[in-house]
C-alpha cells in the first residue's frame, strides 16, 4: 500500500521542478495529488504483467538523412528573443565564482 | 446574408470567379472580430495589417489565375485563424502565458507554412488554455474564452478560441490541436466540426507541444466538407517531424459524397453509461438512427478498457508535458525573472512567476509520476495501459468501419463550474481521450440542442489514416440535418 502524499514530497518536486510554492500551494497542492493518484490507482484493478508499454501509438523508426549542411535561422535570430545576451551568447547569471 | 456566413467552399468559389475580393473577405472577418470579440474573447492577437496585406497579394494571385484560366490555390484569400501554440514568423506567440507574453518566433510553423502557400490569410492568434493545459479555456494568462451560444458557459478547451471563433463566425476556419480531446470537445461545446487527424498524419514541426506523443495538429470549421478543404492543406509528411508518416496523402474531396451504404458503425455500449446526460444520450441515439436509414449497418460493441482512459492519458500527458516544459527557463526565450542570487534561483523564479496553477500543478505531477518512487508504478503501468486500449481498437476495427460515441457526457458547462476540482474537469474529455492514446482519428460534429440552447456533438472514430472514410460518413450524416447551419445570436 502507497503512503499518502507528504508535503515533503510535493516540495521536494517542486524543487525538481524549479517552481516555488507558498506553503498554502503545498497543502492544497498535497491534498490534490492525492485524490489525483488514488484515481489513476485505479488502473492497478488490470493485470499488465505481460503487457508490453506503448510510447508512441504509431511504429517510430529511426530517421537517417545525409549529413549535409543546411541553411538556419543565424546567430541573429536565433538570439533575438534573449532575455540577456553578450559576445553572440545568451548571458546568463554567473555560475563558477 | 453577411459574408462571413460563408462557407469555405462558397467562398473559394467567388473570390475564384471574382465576384468577391479577398481583401473585401478579410475586412468583413476582421469587422466581425471587432464587433464580437469583446463578449467572446476568442483572440488573442489579431494580425490587421498583415492579414490586409495578405489578403492584397491573394487578390492578385486570383487576378493573374483567372487571367490564364486556372485555379489559384484552394485557400487563396481564405480569412483563418491559429491558437496561439502555433509559431508564426513575426507574430506574436503566447500559449496564453505570461511566459511568452514577448515572444516573437524566428522561424514559421510547418502547417503554417504550407497555409500560406495556399492562399490562406492568417487574421490572427487564438486564445486556448495555457499551454494547452485544460479543458475549457479558463487557464488562459489572457482571459476565459466565452462560448458564442451562452456567455456564461464555457467554450471548451484548449483549443476553446479555435472553436468559438469559427462558431461566431468570425473566420471560416481555424487550426487546433488535440491531446486528449481539446479539437473535438470545444467542437461539440461550440457546435463546430472539429477533426483530430492520426497521429503522424499532419506535421507537428513549430507546434509548441504539450505532449509529445499524443498532440495532433486538427481543423475547426462550420462543415464537413470545408474540413476536409483544411486538413487537405495541411496533411503529409515533414521531414521535420520525425514523428509524421511518410503515407500518401489522399484527395479528401474526391470521396466525399460517396455515402454510407454497407459501411458497419459501432456503438461502444461503456460510451452510453450512466455519467451520459439524457438530452445528449438522446441526440446521439438519434443519429444512430439517421445511419440506419442511410443503409449503414449499426452494432452493439464494446471497448472493455474505456473506463482506464482519462487516468491513463493524465498521466502519460502529464510525465510528458512536465519534461517539455524544461525548455521554459529563461535562459534562451521567454520570461526571465532574475533576482540576483544565482541562476537556480534565476529559473526557479522565472517558472513560479511565469506559469499558472495548472501548469504548475501538471509539471510537478509529472515530475511525481516520473521520479523514481512512482516510475513503474504508475508512468510504465500508464504505458502498458495504453497498449491494453490499443489493442482495444484494433480488435475493434476488425469488426466494424467506424465508432460511434458522443462527443462529450454533456453540453457546455458554466464558467467557474469546474475550476476548483481537477478530477472534475479532465473526466469531461472522458470519451475523447481514447482516441489520442490509440493514435486513430476522430471527428466531433453538432448533432443537437440542448433545451438550453446548447450544442452537442456526436463523435465519429476512424481507423489510422482513413480521415477520407471518416469525411465521407460525417458528410452523409450532415446532409441530413441543419445543426450545422444553426448560427448563435450575439
Amino acid at each position: 500500500m502507497r503512503e499518502k502524499i507528504t508535503r515533503e514530497e510535493v516540495e521536494k518536486v517542486a524543487r525538481l521542478a524549479r517552481l516555488e510554492c507558498s506553503a498554502a500551494e503545498i497543502d492544497l497542492l498535497a491534498d490534490q495529488f492525492e485524490a489525483i493518484m488514488a484515481r489513476v490507482e485505479q488502473l492497478n484493478e488490470l493485470n499488465t504483467d505481460t503487457v508490453e508499454p506503448t510510447s508512441h501509438a504509431v511504429l517510430l523508426e529511426n530517421v537517417f538523412r545525409a549529413d549535409e549542411v543546411q541553411d538556419s535561422i543565424g546567430v541573429e535570430q536565433a538570439l533575438r528573443n534573449a532575455p540577456l545576451q553578450a559576445q553572440d551568447c545568451f548571458a546568463v547569471p554567473k555560475v563558477i565564482e | 446574408m453577411e459574408l462571413t456566413d460563408l462557407t469555405i467552399h462558397e467562398m473559394v468559389r467567388q473570390l475564384r470567379g471574382g465576384e468577391l475580393s479577398a481583401v473585401a473577405l478579410t475586412e468583413a472577418c476582421l469587422k466581425r472580430i471587432g464587433a464580437t470579440d469583446t463578449h467572446i474573447n476568442a483572440f488573442i492577437t489579431v494580425c490587421r495589417e498583415e492579414a490586409l496585406a495578405a489578403a492584397r497579394q491573394a487578390d492578385d494571385r486570383l487576378a493573374q489565375a483567372r487571367q490564364i484560366q486556372q485555379d489559384a490555390p484552394m485557400l487563396t484569400g481564405i480569412p483563418v485563424a491559429l491558437k496561439d501554440l502555433f509559431v508564426t514568423a513575426e507574430i506574436r506567440t503566447t500559449c496564453a502565458s505570461k511566459m511568452l507574453a514577448d515572444f516573437i518566433p524566428p522561424y514559421e510553423g510547418a502547417v503554417v507554412r504550407k497555409l500560406k502557400e495556399q492562399g490562406a490569410v492568417i487574421v490572427g492568434k487564438l486564445n486556448m488554455d495555457e499551454f494547452a493545459m485544460g479543458s475549457s479555456s479558463e487557464s488562459s494568462a489572457y482571459g476565459a474564452v466565452r462560448n458564442p451560444w451562452d456567455l456564461g458557459r464555457v467554450s471548451g478547451g484548449s483549443s476553446g478560441g479555435s472553436a468559438a471563433c469559427v462558431a461566431a463566425r468570425q473566420v471560416p476556419a481555424s487550426l487546433g490541436t488535440d491531446t486528449g480531446g481539446s479539437i473535438r470537445q470545444p467542437a461539440s461545446h461550440c457546435g463546430v466540426v472539429g477533426l483530430k487527424p492520426t497521429y503522424g498524419r499532419v506535421s507537428r514541426s513549430g507546434v509548441v507541444p504539450l505532449a509529445s506523443s499524443l498532440d495532433q495538429v486538427g481543423p475547426l470549421t462550420r462543415n464537413v466538407r470545408d474540413c476536409a478543404i483544411m486538413l487537405q492543406a495541411i496533411a503529409g509528411y515533414d521531414p521535420a517531424d520525425s514523428t509524421s508518416v511518410n503515407t500518401p496523402v489522399p484527395d479528401y474531396l474526391a470521396g466525399l459524397e460517396e455515402g454510407v451504404a454497407g459501411k458497419k458503425i459501432g456503438m461502444p455500449q461503456e460510451y452510453f453509461n450512466s455519467e451520459l446526460d439524457p438530452e445528449v444520450k438522446r441526440a446521439v441515439e438519434k443519429v444512430v438512427e439517421t445511419y440506419r436509414n442511410l443503409g449503414a449497418e449499426v452494432v452493439e460493441m464494446s471497448l472493455p478498457h474505456s473506463k482506464y482512459a482519462v487516468s491513463c492519458c493524465y498521466l502519460l500527458s502529464a510525465a510528458e508535458a512536465s519534461s517539455n516544459m524544461a525548455r521554459y527557463d529563461g535562459v534562451r526565450f521567454g520570461t526571465r525573472v532574475d533576482p540576483g542570487k544565482g541562476l537556480v534561483e534565476m529559473y526557479t523564479a522565472t517558472r513560479s512567476q511565469g506559469f499558472g496553477a495548472e501548469v504548475k500543478r501538471r509539471i510537478m505531477f509529472g515530475t511525481l509520476a516520473l521520479s523514481s518512487d512512482y516510475y513503474d508504478a504508475y508512468y510504465v503501468k500508464a504505458q502498458k495501459v495504453r497498449t491494453l486500449i490499443r489493442e482495444d481498437f484494433t480488435a475493434a476495427f476488425s469488426e466494424v468501419d467506424y465508432i460511434l460515441t458522443p462527443a462529450t457526457p454533456a453540453s457546455a458547462f458554466a464558467l467557474g463550474d469546474k475550476n476548483a476540482d481537477p478530477l472534475l474537469m479532465y473526466q469531461s474529455d472522458v470519451f475523447t481521450v481514447a482516441a489520442n492514446l490509440a493514435g486513430i482519428c476522430g471527428l466531433s460534429l453538432p448533432c443537437g440542442s440542448s433545451s438550453a440552447g446548447l450544442p452537442i456533438g456526436v463523435q465519429l472514430l476512424g481507423r489510422p489514416f482513413d480521415e477520407a472514410g471518416l469525411l465521407r460518413i460525417a458528410y452523409a450524416y450532415e446532409q441530413t440535418e441543419t445543426w450545422h447551419k444553426a448560427k448563435p445570436e450575439l
